[in-house]
């Protein structure tokens, strides 16, 4: 038989790429471990499961990323509602869109730094401000995002809802929200990505709890271990929360492309 | 009764339409002729009330229907929602014997990418009957298929027609079409356009002049 067409084949298996292709980084984490050769600099990655589980053990690690999980969230859901809301006003009325299309440009590119600091002097220390800094950050992205789906929906479908008097509600459900799918998938995924780590930058300057917080902690320990449990916790979170609620929503809205 | 009367019709500078006026009665069945980029689809949008930005006045009917030259269907819903998503007063078991009726009924659990071109036009169709439109307007709606797949669906306008008697406005290039389905043919030429001429179909004016119109 052909073995080194089977072998090619199965080579291209997406899991198996996926495996091998994290294997390789981790490869290269023992290599660089190995060559540093000292713990205090970049331990192995075997030598960060005791320290792992002394901190879930203490309940600490599970505190911390409970915080940040929840920031995540309260940061999320407002940034994404009032991007979508923007980005779509922006797409469909051109007026609005001069308006704010220069806002949006400075917002863009202000560092989330500046922000950040900026909402701690004028608003305090706190919960809101910590949150409103995250969201100021996202909405930007988000309307721009949503501005090109709002751009690009199909004047024929537009024509058709009017012509067949369809209400409000079913032409936004059934009409406009399928084709502005994708783009909120990609606002969706974009944003949750951002929005951790403009978090833990929240958290490590001005909080005293989440995962941030922590690492700024033990980098003022020089404590290299526990920096990498945390943030690889917290990316282990956002793995599972890729694949138990993002990538199957997707498959669901996508179901009538592939059908 | 619907009424027509629209003075003038531009975009920015560009001139479209001027002068064109006509009445119709419900169940009367009408043919748009002219040149492809005369404006003939400019015209059916202000019928229908997609576009309101003109000099005159139309009096419409409250139920309107159009055929598109696309299928213009919602590729994301199934067959059968195409209808009852559209039309919510139309129950399932009357949105599926509209199926039946233009053969599609098997079909219904699918998605509108899963039809053959044919059959997403008969889903058109039966979505535009469903209503039971008083004022039926149609934009060249058999242009892209094969003739036997056209006359097909010609011969299942024309059922559809009789069985709802709504009034229709056919916009058409072929001669053929205009003849089986209109009973009167309005004639749009220059620029802006207007009405040249009107003619009772299966004229020979109307054969020729839809000769000519091909050529």
């Amino acid at each position: 038989m052909d073995y080194s067409c089977t072998l090619s084949k199965t080579l291209q298996h997406p899991a198996l790429v996926r495996a091998s292709s994290l294997g390789l980084l981790l490869v290269f984490w023992i290599a660089a471990a190995g060559l540093t050769a000292d713990a205090s600099v970049l331990p192995q990655p075997w030598a960060l499961w005791v320290p792992f589980e002394k901190a879930a053990a203490s309940g600490a690690l599970p505190y911390h990323l409970g915080m940040t999980l929840w920031r995540v969230i309260c940061a999320f859901v407002p940034a994404m509602a009032i991007g979508v809301a923007l980005g779509f006003l922006m797409g469909r009325v051109p007026a609005v869109d001069r308006w704010l299309d220069p806002w949006l440009v400075v917002f863009l590119n202000l560092p989330a730094l500046v922000l950040i600091v900026l909402c701690y002097l004028w608003i305090g220390l706190n919960e809101t401000a910590a949150i409103i800094a995250v969201v100021l950050n996202k909405i930007p992205n988000v309307a721009t995002i949503l501005r090109e789906g709002a751009r690009a929906l199909d004047p024929h479908l537009g024509a058709m809802a009017q012509v067949y008097r369809m209400a409000p509600m079913a032409r936004l459900r059934h009409v406009i929200m399928p084709q502005l799918a994708p783009f909120l998938a990609g606002a969706a995924r974009s944003g949750i990505a951002v929005i951790w780590k403009i978090v833990l930058v929240v958290e490590f300057l001005g909080r005293s709890s989440g995962i941030g917080f922590q690492i700024h902690f033990y980098f003022q320990l020089f404590d290299v271990a526990m920096v990498l449990v945390y943030a690889l916790s917290f990316i282990g979170v956002m793995l599972l929360v890729e694949a138990m609620f993002l990538q199957p929503v997707e498959r669901r809205v996508r179901r009538w492309r592939t059908a | 009764m619907i009424k027509v009367d629209i003075r003038r019709k531009a975009f920015g500078d560009d001139e479209i339409l001027r002068d064109i006026h006509f009445e119709m009665k419900v169940g009367e069945t009408l043919a748009i002729l002219g040149p492809s980029g005369i404006g003939k689809s400019t015209l059916l949008r202000l019928i229908v009330g997609i576009d309101l930005a003109f000099e005159g006045e139309i009096n419409r009917p409250e139920k309107i229907a159009m055929v598109f030259q696309e299928p213009v269907l919602l590729p994301w819903r199934s067959v059968l929602e195409n209808l009852t998503l559209v039309h919510p007063q139309l129950g399932t078991q009357a949105a599926l014997s509209a199926l039946e009726r233009t053969g599609i009924v098997d079909k219904a659990q699918l998605f509108p990418g899963q039809l053959s071109l044919g059959q997403q036009r008969r889903l058109a169709l039966a979505r535009a009957f469903a209503g039971r439109p008083e004022l039926l307007v149609m934009d060249e709606p058999y242009v892209s298929l094969d003739p036997t797949t056209a006359e097909e669906m010609l011969a299942l306008t024309e059922a559809l027609i009789a069985e709802t008697a709504p009034a229709v406005i056919l916009v058409t290039h072929s001669d053929v079409e205009a003849n089986r389905l209109a009973r009167r043919c309005l004639r749009l030429a220059g620029s802006p356009a207007t009405i040249i001429r009107e003619f009772a179909a299966g004229s020979a004016s109307a054969f020729w002049e839809g000769r000519h119109d091909r050529a």
